[in-house]
């Protein structure tokens, strides 16, 4: 039997018993070393050669990984590792660490209980450790801690092995403080990190070493012989001793959750139905033979089997053939013709795959990512995924030749099923189709996927910075007439409290979770008692709720309102950009007596119109996109680095020097970021380390307000005129 | 000047005779054409038989750009023509109250109604109607229960209920189509169904077709071209039956 088959063999036999599986992922930084790590973590377990880890970068089986030398998307793998005696199944994902991939982290926490937080010893700490590990949180994913290039401390910045040993204290402190920051309850019962309890390990994941003092008490070797080996360059003596994926695969069986403790912690987090219910009961307990309850986390496209599904199974088994449904979708049964799991690119099919594992499947034709799938025919969807970013520059792509026109309408299809944080729209005047995207480099990825992995040619636009519209103050309440006048809609706005704003984008508060509820969450974050009561719907950060009281024929026309109230937030009245965080109340409606006089033509343009007229008579401003950025270079290059940000209309809010080291925190306008990569390597002769992150919206300078919106307008080919709120309500 | 002139039930010739004359006279000719129909002629037909151009108005035309109607009736004698009675149809009240404030002066010349026409066509008794309803064809995010409500309503009342069908650029409902949607609203809202229906196609014409029954009678039947229209009768009194079963096969 081949080693492959017999891991085949081992993989099957352990997806039955959930307590012998651990679903981990591995979150870093950028360049901490997640992919090398996750590579020699499969060659140690056997499934890849060890000679091939660590130069091949097994997981990044995407082309344009390979070439950048980073990772694009999550992948999946599933190893067998022993632990005294016993064999577990160890499912991993591997997420990307650069910050304009975001989404696919977001992902890959819903469907793991446990991440390997990998972070290097030299640079500690950065910006996205924490955005990730906060991620992890969120999702009640318990953390330990891999820290990574510990070599470098030792060989490149020459530290003694005291001073070693204080900086890798160092590293740990950090990351506890952000952990107590982030969920002080768990941080006390129990998630602190601890070297001596076992939930942090040291090594370097490239050299294939790593201890942790538990596994001290087995291999002998402690800090003294690492400092020693490493000093001397004798690192293969280390990997031999002390190797990498023993120790770390040790951590994570004995530290991180099975499924089924860790389903009765985080059902409650990710899911918001009742728990008493079937699906709730067999989720809690992590059943087999209960309804399945599947989340799709990723999608994507096998040029063989078409579409394949990722998710998280919570409850139930998979078999070919199951009939699911797929919540939130058209009610049709999609049936599986094959049921797998992931070792490396590879997929294999299975009989029967029980809760507790991390399943791929195909024949879900109607699920997306963040989809619901169940047998049942109802079932409270998923939380749904948040994401922490938001895109924040767009290119327009056309196809090359016309005739790929609806081959590149399948594609972006396909791009927008397969990165949720993708947004595809059409511009409905020009025809053009517009990809929305989490940055410059984001948006390079996808587009050169569509013309590679796709093979459809396109030309793609410069990226545009994409704003947002809301207001500064309140105004009402404002009459929308509808065209035959007969309909007056009566119509309040004002801002969206920030604490309100927060509760939805944390996910507290959603029109999924039962109503009560509901309003008692948006009353403790400080909303109106009869406010809170009367929310109709949440769109984005905005709201519409509705203070009328037995107003005949409203409930049946409530839909058409609220379609009007959605088509003025796509397209605020100022630059037609998305509106954001704008509470909508409406006060008093009246109705024509007769059903044909209130439909749809008449209904909508009322309420559109409205809302648009009132958001210009309460200060409809713009947004734009801010970054959070951080560098880190020698201290005789601070100062050109912190012109870098302060030159692009940025703000410079923090510098610690570390040793001759700086690090210089602030942000900008994602407008004035083009070009910042280069602009920045040869400020610093290419010394500085970067990163960018989202840090959310904020209003555009009154200086150059009037300027921006005048672009937009010219751009998109709208009047030069402002509208007046009179245009809106005539 | 502004005349809201009634063009009556079913072709050229239903107008009144003062109408004729305002239009035959007038300067300008408009004629709406969304609220309601002649099926019995068209806009050649009209030309030709009144002498007159005629301008055919859309619903936008009237809601969203009245002034080109107003600005011309400031200076001239303009003509509004709409099919049945001028008022019958709610909407036309709002270009009346604009011509008033912009002092224009205004006047109605009236015409036969379907509203009164089902009267004679049917046998019920006009002092026993209650509310009228339109029933629209549903929509995306769309399909109101009020029709069926006002039918249930009046029902308990013990009053007919005139149901007027959705008149589309494309399409107009038709009599099986509309109590197939009746039925819906009906197990929408948890409630029967009515048991009894009179369906009445191209009143007004020389050969409109009016046939009373049960929903599954008339789902069946071949009520032939538009335009139709639907009576749900409360219980009826015995010169009503009578009539019925003279005149609409009961």
């Amino acid at each position: 039997m081949t080693r492959r088959k017999k891991m085949v063999e081992r993989v099957t036999e352990l997806m039955d018993r959930p307590e012998r599986i651990r679903n981990i992922g591995i979150v870093a930084h950028i360049d901490h070393g997640k992919t090398t790590l996750s590579d020699n973590l499969l060659a140690g377990a056997g499934m890849i050669s060890e000679e091939l880890a660590g130069k091949q970068l097994f997981m990044d089986s995407d082309e344009e990984e390979q070439a950048r030398g980073i990772t694009i998307d999550a992948s999946n793998v599933s190893m067998v590792h022993t632990y005294e005696g016993e064999e577990y199944l160890i499912n991993m994902i591997d997420t990307p660490g650069h910050v304009d991939f975001g989404g696919d982290v977001t992902r890959a926490m819903r469907a793991v209980d446990g991440a390997v937080v990998v972070v290097d010893a030299v640079e500690g700490a950065m910006p996205q450790t924490e955005t990730v590990l906060r991620q992890a949180l969120k999702e009640g994913v318990r953390p330990v801690l891999f820290i990574n290039k510990v070599d470098r401390l030792i060989n490149e910045l020459k530290v003694d092995q005291q001073e070693m040993q204080l900086r890798l204290a160092k590293v740990i402190d950090k990351i506890n403080r952000l952990i107590k920051g982030m969920n002080e309850k768990m941080y006390n019962e129990g998630w602190k990190l601890d070297a001596a309890k076992g939930t942090v390990a040291f090594g370097s994941a490239l050299y294939n070493w790593a201890v942790s003092v538990p596994y001290m008490q087995k291999s002998g070797v402690a800090f003294k012989e690492v400092y020693e080996k490493c000093h001397s360059g004798d690192m293969k003596w280390l990997a031999r001793k002390s190797p990498l994926h023993a120790v770390l695969l040790d951590m994570v069986v004995k530290h991180l959750p099975n499924p089924i403790d860790a389903q009765r912690r985080r059902i409650p987090i990710i899911w918001h139905g009742d728990e008493s219910t079937p699906e709730g009961r067999a989720m809690l307990s992590c059943d087999p033979e209960g309804p399945v309850a599947l989340m799709i986390t990723d999608i994507s496209f096998d040029p063989h089997a078409g579409e394949v599904a990722t998710g998280r199974l919570f409850a139930g088994t998979l078999r070919r053939g199951t009939e699911c449904y797929v919540m939130g979708a058209a009610k049709r049964v999609n049936r599986l013709s094959q049921v797998g799991i992931f070792m490396g690119a590879e997929r294999i099919e299975v009989e029967a795959l029980p809760a507790g594992n991390i399943a791929a499947v195909i024949g879900l034709k109607d699920a997306i990512v963040g989809s619901t799938v169940t047998t049942l025919q109802e079932m409270t969807p998923f939380e749904s995924l948040k994401h922490y970013s938001e895109p924040v520059m767009t290119v327009a792509v056309e196809a090359k030749s016309m005739k790929d026109l609806p081959k590149l309408v399948d594609v972006l299809r396909q791009v927008a099923k397969e990165d949720p944080t993708v947004q595809v729209s059409i511009n409905e005047e020009t025809g053009e189709h517009l990809i929305s995207g989490m940055g410059e480099l984001h948006l390079e990825i996808i587009t050169g996927r569509i013309k590679r992995d796709k093979g459809v040619e396109i030309v793609t636009s410069p990226p545009i910075v994409v704003y947002r519209e809301t207001v500064t103050g309140r105004a009402g309440p404002v009459e929308g007439k509808s065209p035959n006048r007969h309909n007056r809609f009566y119509i309040e706005v004002e801002p969206l409290e920030p604490a309100i704003v927060k509760l939805i984008q944390e996910g507290k508060v959603s029109m999924t979770q039962p109503a009560l509820e509901r309003r008692d969450v948006l009353v403790a974050g400080g909303m109106d008692k009869e406010e809170a009561k009367n929310v109709r719907a949440i769109e984005g950060t905005n709201m519409f709720i509705d203070m009328t009281k037995g107003i005949q024929y409203l409930n049946e026309t409530m839909e058409l309102i609220l379609e009007g109230w959605r088509e003025a937030l796509a397209g605020g009245p100022l630059a037609d950009e998305q509106v954001q965080n704008l509470k909508v109340r409406l006060v008093d409606v009246k109705l024509h007596e007769d059903a044909i006089h209130r439909g749809p033509a008449q209904v909508i343009p009322a309420v559109r119109s409205a809302v648009k007229a009132a958001m210009l008579m309460a200060g409809d401003s713009l947004l734009e996109p801010l970054q959070k950025i951080q560098i880190t270079v020698p201290s005789e290059q601070m100062g050109a680095a912190t012109s870098q940000i302060q030159g692009r209309r940025g703000q410079v809010y923090d510098m610690q020097s570390d040793g001759d080291m700086m690090t210089v925190v602030g942000r900008a306008p994602v407008a004035e970021l083009f070009g910042f990569a280069g602009d920045l390597r040869s400020a610093t002769e290419g010394r500085a380390m970067w990163s960018t992150e989202f840090a959310g919206f904020d209003l555009v300078p009154a200086s150059i307000a009037d300027d921006v919106v005048r672009s937009i307008r010219r751009r998109k080919g709208l009047k030069d005129q402002l509208p007046r709120p009179d245009d809106y309500l005539a | 000047m502004l005349t809201f002139v009634g063009l009556g039930l079913y072709d050229v010739r239903d107008i009144s005779v003062k109408g004729l004359e305002r239009v035959k006279n007038a300067d300008i000719v408009y004629l709406e054409s969304y609220t309601s129909r002649l099926m019995g002629t068209d806009r050649d037909g009209m030309e030709r038989f009144f002498g007159q151009e005629i301008r055919v108005l859309s619903r936008d035309d009237v809601e969203q750009n009245p002034r080109e109607i107003l600005d011309h009736a400031r200076s001239a004698d303009v003509v509004f023509l709409t099919g049945g009675d001028p008022m019958v149809s709610t909407t036309h009240a709002d270009l009346r109250l604009r011509a008033a404030a912009a002092g224009i002066e205004t006047a109605i010349i009236h015409a036969s109604s379907v509203a009164s026409a089902v009267c004679g066509l049917s046998g019920l008794q006009n002092y026993r109607f209650g509310k009228s309803c339109s029933l629209p064809f549903p929509a995306r995010g769309w399909f109101p229960t009020a029709p069926m409500e006002t039918i249930a309503c009046n029902l308990r009342l013990d009053l007919h209920t005139l149901v007027y069908l959705d008149i589309q650029e494309d399409r107009c409902m038709r009599i099986p189509e509309a109590i197939a949607i009746i039925e819906q609203m009906a197990d929408r809202c948890g409630i029967d169904p009515p048991d009894s229906y009179i369906g009445i196609a191209r009143a007004g014409s020389s050969h409109p077709c009016v046939v009373a029954g049960t929903g599954e009678r008339l789902k069946a039947v071949d009520f032939g071209p538009p335009l139709h229209v639907l009576v749900v009768p409360a219980e009826l009194h015995p010169m009503e039956r009578e009539y019925m079963e003279v005149f609409a096969g009961l």
